[in-house]
């Protein structure tokens, strides 16, 4: 019942155009109607792929200078000859720093997508009803079980006298490639780890260390060619801790 | 000659406008599907806003201003002209049917890159329009009504249909897909 009142608001909710009432209320809705999350999730899904493949198109460098020329605040007539000369050098240093601006901001917000998808990947696991596929404890069991479902394989740490515990894993997705999703358990709080191939695309742009970001902390590197993240809203210790044993394991 | 634009707002515009520039480029792409006309129509666009920037009232959106000079320069244009379809009855639809569950769920996840974006290119223009709009420009509602100059109510119910007619061009694909191996 409680459905009816919301499934024609989904779109809304996705789009962010709900206020926070309404989100808030939404949200708990999402928690107990495993129907309306799955849809949600798929309309999210379905955002982010039209979202990449919209991203598509590029000027050519000719057409970008052509039209920041046009537009450019032009000197005023009576400064003179000298300003002729400076003013060439002065438009293309301003090109460029144009040009640099808009690429460092290109890479912050490719980033902060990166970081709010891999966020997402981790909430949208917790919150579902089952966020593991793969039940267990042992990493004997775990790391087998993702044998032929991802392209890949990676190893897992021996946890024995550590604080953290393996809770299972599942398949997930980022940017269209498999990956597997660990989810790890210290002191009640839910830590995902996420691995991927590094196809040196998007997610090879991220520099690698410690990052907070949407109050989550995450860690990432890359190692033997495969990209790492680890994700929780444990503090920064924790997911040193747990990235550490992951690097060495054998 | 006529005098130029005082430097205080031709350097306002040009702050204001050059870092849309990639964007509008995109979508004038996208819209015209051809980069010819995509660069004469970026250019266009960028020469009428900063002869009308005085029009422009500070305090508004100017991305949405610096779209909707954008979308009017491409509708008029001959390409504009052959391929922006009247929509009717639509602001009737602002009463949006309930849809059921989405067991396409799986295959958006899978559906890669070049397939969204053949999907897209196949699109009636203002469905593939307004999705650009929402979910590559990340525009809300609001904006996307300014930019379209259309009412709220046509946003959400044009977005639903271009969604809709999206997915179905992609459940399609991948049937076909199958049916080809």
């Amino acid at each position: 019942m409680a459905c009816d009142q919301w499934r024609g608001k989904l779109d809304a909710y996705v789009d962010g155009e709900l206020d926070s009432a309404e989100v808030n209320q939404f949200g708990a809705h999402l928690r107990s109607c495993p129907q309306c999350a799955a849809d949600a999730l798929a309309r999210l899904q379905m955002k982010r792929s039209v979202q990449r493949a919209g991203n598509r198109y590029q000027a050519s460098a000719q057409l970008r200078e052509r039209i920041a020329k046009s537009v450019a605040s032009k000197p005023s007539r009576q400064a003179g000859s000298l300003w002729k000369i400076l003013a060439v050098p002065a438009l293309s240093v301003l090109v460029l720093s144009l040009a640099v601006n808009l690429y460092i901001g290109r890479e912050a917000a490719r980033r902060q997508r990166l970081y709010s998808e891999l966020a997402d990947l981790h909430v949208a696991a917790l919150a579902s009803a089952a966020p593991v596929d793969v039940v267990s404890t042992d990493r004997h069991t775990v790391k087998p079980w993702f044998q032929g479902k991802i392209p890949f394989s990676f190893n897992l740490p021996e946890l024995q006298g550590s604080e953290f515990t393996l809770l299972g894993g599942r398949v997930t997705y980022l940017a269209q490639t498999p990956g597997a999703h660990l989810i790890y358990q210290v002191r009640k709080h839910e830590v995902s780890v996420f691995i991927f191939q590094d196809r040196g695309d998007d997610t090879a742009s991220l520099s690698s260390g410690p990052v907070h970001a949407l109050s989550f902390n995450v860690e990432n590197w890359t190692q033997n060619g495969l990209r790492y993240f680890v994700v929780g809203d444990v503090g920064a210790d924790d997911i040193q801790a747990l990235s550490k044993l992951l690097r060495d394991a054998k | 000659m006529k005098e130029p634009p005082d430097r205080l707002s031709a350097a306002t515009f040009e702050d204001l406008a050059m870092p849309l520039f990639d964007q509008l480029y995109n979508l004038a792409r996208w819209l015209t599907q051809d980069t010819a006309e995509a660069d004469d129509l970026v250019q266009e666009t960028y020469a009428k806003a900063l002869r009308g920037f005085s029009s422009f009232q500070t305090g508004t959106n100017f991305r949405a201003w610096m779209y909707r000079i954008l979308r009017n320069s491409f509708l008029s244009s001959r390409t504009g002209l052959k391929v922006m379809v009247p929509l009717d009855g639509e602001a009737d639809e602002t009463l949006l049917p309930i849809e059921g569950a989405t067991p396409e769920s799986i295959l958006i996840e899978t559906a890669d890159r070049e397939t969204v974006q053949q999907a897209l290119t196949d699109l009636p223009v203002h469905f593939r329009e307004i999705l650009l709009l929402c979910e590559v420009e990340e525009m809300s509602y609001q904006e996307i009504a300014e930019t379209l100059a259309i009412p709220i109510g046509t946003v959400m119910s044009r977005l639903y249909r271009a969604r809709r007619a999206l997915r179905e061009l992609l459940q399609k694909k991948k049937q076909g897909n199958r049916h080809g191996l």
